[in-house]
Order: structure tokens, then C-alpha cells, then sequence
């Protein structure tokens, strides 16, 4: 860190230029998975990927570790192209999805593994095993072998061999998804504090927006290959840059009203009955109320709206402190507050400028 | 059953019992494993204690008659060095050459289909068909014709009529034969090593070497260790090989037990002595083979 501000230009991490990845298909068909990539990390940054399963996301990973070949395009770690160099000059730590343990070692020669492949002497070995054996709480695992681990022990034995070589970066992909549901709550905050412990810039995949939003300092999204936004996990949720984002990214997504050759956006939680929005460049429409789920304290209340746009089915999401009595079958005033309306061009899906809606 | 009374006509059928079903299921292989393989072996086992000869094939116990008959013969411990060297060999070469050809036949290329179905052609060629073939090709009308046309060989008979050359044909067909089914064991093994392991020894730094010795290596040691034990069975219980291509000779420099036990039992008539020398082996190699399958079953475990 010193020394890139010495030299007063603060290297990125990692950074992809023009990233292209075409893949040669069945019958000379070609499958653009990375269409045209520019992302960097910066250093000691949290970046997470997000995107659909088959977005890109991990050839983007790949392709950075060295693992895959980009068609075309650049990627710098800490500001030195690696285009053509193998994983091992890159100073890159991986953990694959699967954690890709070697079977037939023990714990112990797992993370020795890439120590030995670097000649690192006997002694040193022991004592960088044992640091990091120590810092992910394995090191009474030491003597096991992988099929002996549960998932969770797994996965800190993968995260201790990508620590011991000491990278530049840490890539994780979906490093959870192996893991049970309450187990991966624990974990990720692991994670979190564990990346905090080290200092070094992570970048990890992810297709659950959940982890995206609360692991990332920003989050990249992607889609077919492209790169839809990157920012900070409120500016992905509340500044979406097209419908694309706006709707993977919220549970329930975003609602998308046609109006003219616009799409107005609101995200459901913003949609209340209109004698709690208190504004008064409040939007209101009417909500032909169909039916009302009961989720962990909040009312998901589905139905359709009109006047404001083309009729469009939407949801809304009221939080226990509304107590409106909703039932379904009639409607009901809705109201947005005006500054929480996005608007996207219906055509393209991309954002542009506000349009005066009254009422 | 007794507890829910069935309806009348509602009867299990045959078909249901499982117990029926097993034996008919087994039956079949039983009967052919009986006829083919248990029976021929006791047979030998019983001859080898016998006076039995081709004139006269009414059992006579014997007791070790045959087996010092076999042991006073210098032959015989030359064909079982042979058959040692041979085996050992053809081990060797076979699995290190399948194991090559297996990591040729996973990489991707074009007309890889075509390639995979005609590298196993040696292996589904008739033995004796192959054989004749080789011989043909390494006798007087193959290449030793092209060598003295050459002027590279002068005098002499074709390289099957030397003694070196001879061993060594007979090796480089049992080689060739075998390779393309060690290579497709070998194949099925890599197949199952779960491939983000490689990726993992790339992320890990490992170079080519370490990545093969390290990783890929101890993860297909089982079924290598397979394509090994199959080797040795098909090599040295092979009698066609060595039969038609040198006949043993020249001067029994190439005889193997096998062709040995032909050689005495069948064409000589003395059909104990035959039996025993084909026996000989037997217990070394069903030890042999009982110590590498379990070393494999230890090692699979470890998945």
C-alpha cells in the first residue's frame, strides 16, 4: 500500500479492460460469455460479483485467476498485465466452488500444497500452516482427511491453502452455496471479519443478492456477459441503472409500470396505502387488492395497479408498523413517495431522466 | 402378510419374489462360470496330480510325480523367467503408455471420436488374427523384407528367428495390444477425479510435473493399479502371443509358461506335467493381485 502511494498512482488490485471470452460451441456456434468487460477492485476492497447463473460471473473470476484465456482484453494485478501468465505468477488466491480439496492428502499437505510448489523450506511451511490453520480455528483438523470434514471445515480448509501463498487477491466463488442455510449466515459474516482480519481485496461470485449486499463494499452486477452497474450495495438498491438490476436485485424485485415510453419503478416497500405517505409530492394509484401473504411481520400485498400507467400487477410491501386493514378484493389508494419513482426507458431498459406524474 | 388378508386372485406372482428372482437372475452366470471356469480348473488341478498322458487319459493319482517331472526341466525355469520379465515388463509399458494415451484421448481435438474408436481397435482384434498379423509384418515378408531391401539387414533370418528381437516382438505386441485398454481404465479414472482438483494445483502454483505427480497420479493410482493387474492376467495367461508369432522359439528363447504347458501337455502328451507347470503360477499371482486390490480399496476410501 505504501509503495503504490509513494509512486503517487494507486495501483488497483485487479482490473479488467475490454475483457472478451468467447467460447467455440457445437457447430461453430460461439457463446460470448464476457461481452466487453471493464471492472477494477481497488485495494483491500470487498467487491462481489453479481449476476444469473450463466452471466459470466465466474468466467470473469477465471479469467482473472489465469484459469481461463481472455479472447481479447487486458487484466492488471496491482497495475502489471498478467495477459499469458500462468495462476501461480499472479499472486492470486482462488477458492473454487466445490473447495477442490486433493482427497488423498490430509488437511496438513492440503495447505502445504501450494507452499511446497513454491519451494518454500521445511520450516517455514510448518510455521505459515500453523498460522493459518490458527487464524480459520482448524487446526485440530490438521491430520484428517477432507472426506472426514464437513462442509463448513472444508471450506476454512480451502480458505487456509488460498492464505497460506499470501496474495494480492482473494477470488471466492460462491463460496457458501455448499453450505446448509444457518450455516451460511454464520459464515459469511466469517467471511466478512475474516477479510477485515487480512486486509487483502476480495472478489467474490455470488448469485444470491443477499451475500452480494451484505458482503460487498460495491457490488458488480452482471448480465449475458456484460457489466449492468457497479457501486455500493445502496447505490445498486436505491439508483438502479436499468430494469435489469432494479428487478434481479430486491426481494420482491422492483415494480416496472408502463407509462408512455417510460417504465416507472417502485420498489415494493415504498408502495403503502396512501394515508401513510405523508408527502405531499406523494404519487397515489389505486391497488385492486388479490391477495395478502404474511411474512416475517411484514404484508406482502399483491393486486394491480391503474391511472398512473398501463394496468400492471405489482407488490406491495407494508411493514407491521402499517396497520391498515387491507382485504383483498377491494381496492385500495396507494401512494409512492415522488422521490422514490425511477423511471427507465421502455425500449432500452435504461434509466433516464424523471417525468412529472401528477396526482 | 397375515395381518392385511389379500383379496382372492390377488396372489404374488412369481415375479415378486425376490428369492425366486435372484437364483433365475444368477443362474445363468453360474452355470457358465461352472462350466467355464470352475470346472476346467479343477480339471487341472486334478491332472496335475495325475499319470494322465494323451494316450492314456484315465486318472491315475500321482501325487508330486508331475511337478518334479516339471522342476527337473530347464526349460521350465527359463519360461518362468520369462514370463516374470515379460509380465513386468509389459506392466510397465502398458500402463505407462495407457496413462499417456488416456491424457491424449481427454484433450480435446478434432475428430476425437473417430481417434478414441480406432485406438481401440488392436484391443478388439481377435488375439490370433493380430498375432498372425505381427508376424507376418515383423517375419519375411514384412519388414524384414523392407530392411534387406535397405541393405540394413544382411544374413541371418527375420528379426522373429533372433533371439532378442524375438523377446522383444513378442513384448511389443503384448504392449500394443494392451495399451488402448489400459488407456480406457485409465480414462474412466480421470473421468471420475473431480476436475476442479486440477484447477485447485493450477490456483496452488503446481507446474506440469507436480500437478501429474502430485495430484493426478495418487488420485488414478486405483484404477491404474487395475489396468495393471489386468496386464499381468492377460499377458501372462497368454498362450496365442507367443504360439503364433515365434512358436517359443527360436530355441525356446521365448517360451512362457503358458505355451510351455501346451507345449508338454497338449503336443508332448504328458498331459500332468502341463498341468503343473500351468499351475505353477497361480498362487504367486492371485497373491499378487489380492495384495494391489486391497492397497485400491484402501485408496479409495480416501474419496
Amino acid at each position: 500500500m505504501r509503495r503504490r502511494d509513494e509512486a503517487g498512482t494507486a495501483a488497483k488490485a485487479v482490473e479488467a479492460r475490454g475483457l472478451v471470452k468467447v467460447y467455440e460451441g457445437r457447430r461453430d456456434r460461439q457463446v460470448r460469455a464476457l461481452d466487453g468487460i471493464d471492472v477494477s477492485s481497488n485495494q483491500g476492497e470487498y467487491l462481489v460479483l453479481l449476476g444469473p447463473s450463466g452471466c459470466g460471473k465466474t468466467t470473469l473470476l477465471r479469467t482473472i485467476a489465469g484459469l481461463e484465456r481472455p479472447t481479447e482484453g487486458e487484466v492488471y494485478i496491482g497495475g502489471q498485465l498478467v495477459n499469458g501468465l500462468p495462476p501461480r505468477i499472479r499472486r492470486v488466491a482462488m477458492v473454487l466452488q466445490s473447495y477442490a480439496l486433493y482427497p488423498h492428502k490430509t488437511v496438513h499437505s492440503n495447505i502445504e500444497f501450494p507452499l511446497k510448489a513454491e519451494n518454500v523450506p521445511r520450516h517455514l511451511r510448518e510455521r505459515k500452516i500453523r498460522w493459518a490453520a490458527e487464524l480459520l480455528g482448524i487446526p485440530d483438523l490438521l491430520g484428517r482427511k477432507p472426506r472426514q470434514l464437513s462442509g463448513g471445515e472444508r471450506q476454512r480448509v480451502a480458505l487456509a491453502r488460498a492464505l497460506v501463498r499470501e496474495p494480492a487477491v482473494f477470488l471466492l466463488d460462491e463460496p457458501l452455496s455448499g453450505l446448509d442455510a444457518k450455516l451460511r449466515a454464520t459464515t459469511r459474516d466469517e467471511l466478512k471479519r475474516f477479510q477485515r482480519q487480512i486486509g487483502t481485496a476480495t472478489i467474490y461470485v455470488t448469485h444470491d443478492q443477499e451475500e452480494a449486499m451484505g458482503l460487498g463494499d460495491r457490488v458488480a452486477v452482471l448480465d449475458a456477459g456484460r457489466l449492468r452497474q457497479v457501486g455500493t450495495p445502496r447505490d445498486i438498491y436505491d439508483e438502479p441503472a436499468d430494469t435489469f438490476v432494479a428487478t434481479f436485485v430486491g426481494s420482491p424485485p422492483m415494480n416496472l409500470v408502463q407509462r408512455a415510453d417510460r417504465l416507472v419503478g417502485f420498489r415494493p416497500e415504498h408502495l403503502l396505502p396512501a394515508e401513510n405517505v405523508a408527502y405531499d409530492s406523494r404519487v397515489t394509484m389505486p391497488l385492486r387488492i388479490e391477495r395478502i401473504e404474511y411474512l416475517s411481520g411484514d404484508r406482502h400485498v399483491y393486486g394491480a395497479v391503474t391511472r398512473i400507467g398501463a394496468e400492471t400487477r405489482v407488490i406491495a410491501r407494508l411493514p407491521a408498523t402499517v396497520i391498515t386493514p387491507l382485504t383483498p378484493g377491494e381496492t385500495h389508494e396507494f401512494a409512492v413517495p415522488g422521490d422514490r419513482l425511477r423511471f427507465f426507458d421502455a425500449e432500452y431498459g435504461i434509466r433516464t431522466a424523471p417525468v412529472r406524474i401528477g396526482g | 402378510m397375515s395381518g392385511t388378508r389379500a383379496r382372492a386372485g390377488d396372489r404374488a406372482r412369481l415375479t415378486d419374489r425376490e428369492g425366486f428372482l435372484a437364483w433365475a437372475f444368477l443362474l445363468p452366470t453360474v452355470v457358465y462360470l461352472t462350466a467355464l471356469v470352475v470346472a476346467p480348473f479343477v480339471l487341472t488341478v486334478a491332472f496335475a496330480f495325475s499319470r494322465s498322458t494323451g494316450d492314456a487319459p484315465s486318472y491315475r493319482f500321482a501325487g508330486l510325480r508331475d511337478f518334479r517331472t516339471v522342476f527337473g526341466d530347464d526349460v521350465f525355469w527359463r519360461s518362468l523367467l520369462d514370463t516374470l520379465a515379460l509380465t513386468g515388463v509389459a506392466i510397465v509399458l502398458v500402463v505407462v503408455l495407457g496413462t499417456a494415451l488416456a491424457h491424449v484421448l481427454r484433450a480435446g481435438f478434432r475428430f476425437r471420436r473417430t481417434v478414441r474408436t480406432l485406438v481401440l481397435l488392436p484391443w478388439t482384434t481377435p488375439v490370433a488374427l493380430s498375432a498372425i498379423s505381427w508376424r507376418w509384418l515383423l517375419g519375411s515378408a514384412g519388414v524384414d523384407r523392407m530392411l534387406r531391401a535397405a541393405s540394413l539387414l544382411h544374413g541371418g533370418g527375420s528379426p522373429l528367428d533372433r533371439t532378442g528381437p524375438a523377446a522383444v516382438a513378442v513384448v511389443a505386441v503384448h504392449v500394443w495390444r494392451l495399451t488402448p485398454l489400459a488407456a480406457v481404465i485409465v480414462m474412466a479414472g480421470l473421468n471420475s477425479v473431480p476436475h476442479g482438483v486440477w484447477d485447485a494445483a493450477r490456483l496452488d502454483g503446481a507446474g506440469v510435473w507436480r500437478r501429474f505427480f502430485g495430484v493426478t497420479v495418487p488420485l488414478t493410482l486405483p484404477v491404474t493399479a487395475v489396468a495393471g493387474v489386468f496386464t499381468a492376467a492377460i499377458t501372462f495367461a497368454d498362450v496365442a502371443v507367443v504360439r503364433v508369432l515365434t512358436g517359443g522359439g527360436p530355441h525356446d528363447s521365448t517360451q512362457v509358461l503358458p505355451t510351455l504347458a501346451y507345449l508338454r501337455g497338449v503336443e508332448g502328451g504328458d498331459i500332468g506335467a502341463g498341468a503343473a507347470a500351468s499351475l505353477f503360477l497361480l498362487p504367486l499371482f492371485l497373491a499378487g493381485a489380492a495384495v494391489v486390490l486391497r492397497v485400491v480399496r484402501r485408496a479409495e476410501a480416501d474419496r
